[in-house]
């Protein structure tokens, strides 16, 4: 199956291979364990989501794959080559927004091109992704006068406009109102079947996952392993009250520990 | 549209303060009172010791009431400027009294004794008849200013980004700092004759001494605390290290630097007396110390008064700057 997503788009995707991964920090002179022996696989255009406890180094394995760090153990691969350096194909999204304040949404969302020279040439891709998430009239505002919804929007804009190829998503709609969370997953949904990305979701919501993902991956707490995986087949637009989906949201709490409290 | 606002703003408010009276600034007719005062209270009754300029100050206290006389019947036909002076109606009035009162406690009571204060007859006498040396004293100070600061600041800043960006400039030049900070001008005067060609270049040295340092620990403590999540989303979408000192770092740290510059630039003021005492034949600093010496007090408060005009004045400037190169800010402060 991998093989005939790489056939089909060839350019717009990658295969993302996470080899035996270990990881830790070194705190004040202690070891601080946040990933143990995590193995994982993205074929090209796969929607992968980890769910896990918080803080039990989910983010860390993000950080890993855009190589703003180097696994201590292991090995992480972009179709078959090392990570060493973080690269605009592979993007991270934040849970915050982390728009640069001094910037307008416009200059936001060409900081990519403006770092990498490709200004010129590519400034109209910022108009199409402007457009994209729904941000046209907003172009001129600065940071703080947005929305939480809509600084989540021009970050993700931001990332876009690099086409990447890798999107990796923090919990990216964790400090959203519901009524928007629910808007911007389907709006990522889009995103992704139109532009075709590889996407690694990071989230501690069941429901977004199994809305979202081709697969989710449940990762235990500090040090984190992983302990199960559950391919969702339903296709898209699914309904949260589908039965299936019921059934496997009461397997994946069981999973990670707090069935009986729901 | 923040123009339009303005205008319905200015225009609902110049109804507000317009009908009440009749189109009359009521406020400027109060000014007009006060300066008239003031001008009565000087011309009318005489003097305990005979200053130079009574006649004329009253004069010049007495075209100021009329002044006000005139707008408060006109003011609102002056635009954006006529606003500014409703907005400072209340100072007006209160500064024809000031007026009166430091004229009556001087001049006509001698409360206040000379030498060591000056009716403001006697400042204006000053004006009147120094005005060539302190105009030169001024362009000297300028001069003298001018270039310590912005070297001073130019300095400051370099050294900062360099002292919050680069773990090893910090670790060295941290240490250098805290002790260079705060020890006084004054002391380094032995130091600067011994370094610098003339006593005009160990001016400006501690000109720009004195308005570097600020800049430098605020811009390095700004460029240090900058948001790292700003550098791993700069470096995620293909930034290099100059891209992130220059556009992220720098950018950052700015509403930090701009409070170093500020208190450079006060900084800066302070010391000019000190960096004038090396040898200067000129300026500001020098005039205050000449005149202190042979206890002409009215010169001193004249130079004084030019001084802190001065600064105000640049003050106003670097607002003006800063709100242009932070207004992203608007809303977060």
């Amino acid at each position: 199956m991998s093989l005939a997503f790489a056939e089909a788009k060839p350019a717009s995707s990658i295969a993302l291979d996470i080899e035996g991964v270990a990881h830790r920090y070194d705190l004040d002179g202690r070891d601080l364990e946040v990933l143990d022996d995590v193995s994982l696989s993205l074929a090209p255009g796969e929607f992968v989501a980890l769910l896990g406890p918080s803080g039990c180094g989910k983010s860390t394995l993000l950080r890993l794959a855009a190589g703003l760090e180097i696994p201590t153990t292991g090995r992480v691969l972009e179709d078959g080559r090392p990570i060493a350096a973080p690269d605009p194909d592979r993007i991270l999204v934040f849970q915050d927004a982390t728009l640069f304040p001094w910037r307008t949404v416009r200059a936001n969302i060409a900081t990519g091109l403006e770092a990498r020279g490709l200004i010129r040439e590519r400034e109209y891709r910022i108009d199409e992704v402007l457009k994209l998430v729904k941000l046209e009239g907003f172009a001129d505002f600065y940071p703080h006068q947005l929305s939480g919804g809509m600084a989540q929007r021009a970050a993700l804009a931001r990332a876009l406009v690099n086409d990447p190829k890798l999107l990796l998503l923090d919990e990216p709609f964790g400090k959203l109102d519901s009524l928007t969370r629910l808007r911007m997953q389907n709006e990522l949904l889009d995103l992704w079947k139109s532009a075709g990305f590889t996407a690694l979701l990071v989230t501690h919501d069941v429901e977004e996952a199994l809305l979202l993902a081709d697969r989710v991956i449940v990762l235990s707490d500090r040090p984190a392993a992983i302990v199960a995986e559950v391919r969702v087949g339903q296709p898209h637009p699914r309904r949260r009250d589908d039965p299936d989906l019921v059934a496997l949201r009461r397997s994946l709490l069981e999973k990670l520990g707090i069935s009986h409290d729901v | 549209m923040s123009a339009a606002i303005e205008e319905t703003f200015g225009g609902a408010g110049r109804r507000a303060f317009a009908l009440p009276s009749g189109g009359i600034w009521r406020n400027g007719l109060y000014a007009a009172g006060t300066w008239l005062l003031a001008a009565a209270v000087t011309y009318g009754l005489p003097d305990v010791i005979t200053w130079g300029a009574t006649a004329l100050f009253a004069a010049v206290t007495l075209v100021g009431a009329g002044l006000f006389l005139a707008l408060s019947l006109t003011v609102h036909r002056l635009g954006r400027f006529g606003r500014t002076l409703v907005h400072y109606g209340p100072w007006f009035i209160v500064l024809g009294l000031w007026l009166a009162g430091w004229e009556v406690l001087t001049a006509k009571l001698g409360w206040l004794p000379k030498p060591f204060f000056s009716p403001p007859q006697g400042l204006l006498h000053v004006y009147v008849t120094d005005w060539e040396r302190l105009l030169v004293c001024v362009a000297y100070t300028g001069r003298l200013w001018g270039l310590g600061f912005f070297s001073g600041i130019l300095a400051g800043f370099a050294g900062g980004v360099a002292l919050g960006w680069s773990k090893r400039f910090a670790y060295w030049g941290m240490p250098l700092l805290k002790l260079i900070g705060p020890v006084p001008a004054s002391a380094w005067i032995p130091c600067t004759f011994f370094l610098f060609p003339t006593t005009f270049h160990a001016s400006i040295f501690l000109v720009a001494l004195a308005s570097g340092i600020p800049v430098a620990i605020l811009t390095a403590a700004g460029v240090a605390q900058v948001n790292r999540a700003y550098y791993d989303v700069a470096r995620t979408l293909g930034a290099d290290n100059r891209f992130l000192i220059f556009k992220v770092a720098i950018p950052a740290a700015l509403p930090n630097v701009f409070v170093g510059v500020f208190m450079g630039l006060y900084y800066s003021f302070a010391v000019l007396v000190v960096a004038e005492m090396l040898g200067a034949k000129f300026g500001l600093g020098w005039y205050l110390q000449f005149n202190t010496a042979y206890s002409a007090y009215a010169n001193v408060y004249a130079a004084l008064i030019v001084m802190a005009l001065i600064c105000a004045g640049l003050v106003r400037l670097l607002f003006v700057l800063r709100d242009q190169l932070l207004g992203w800010q608007k809303g977060i402060l």
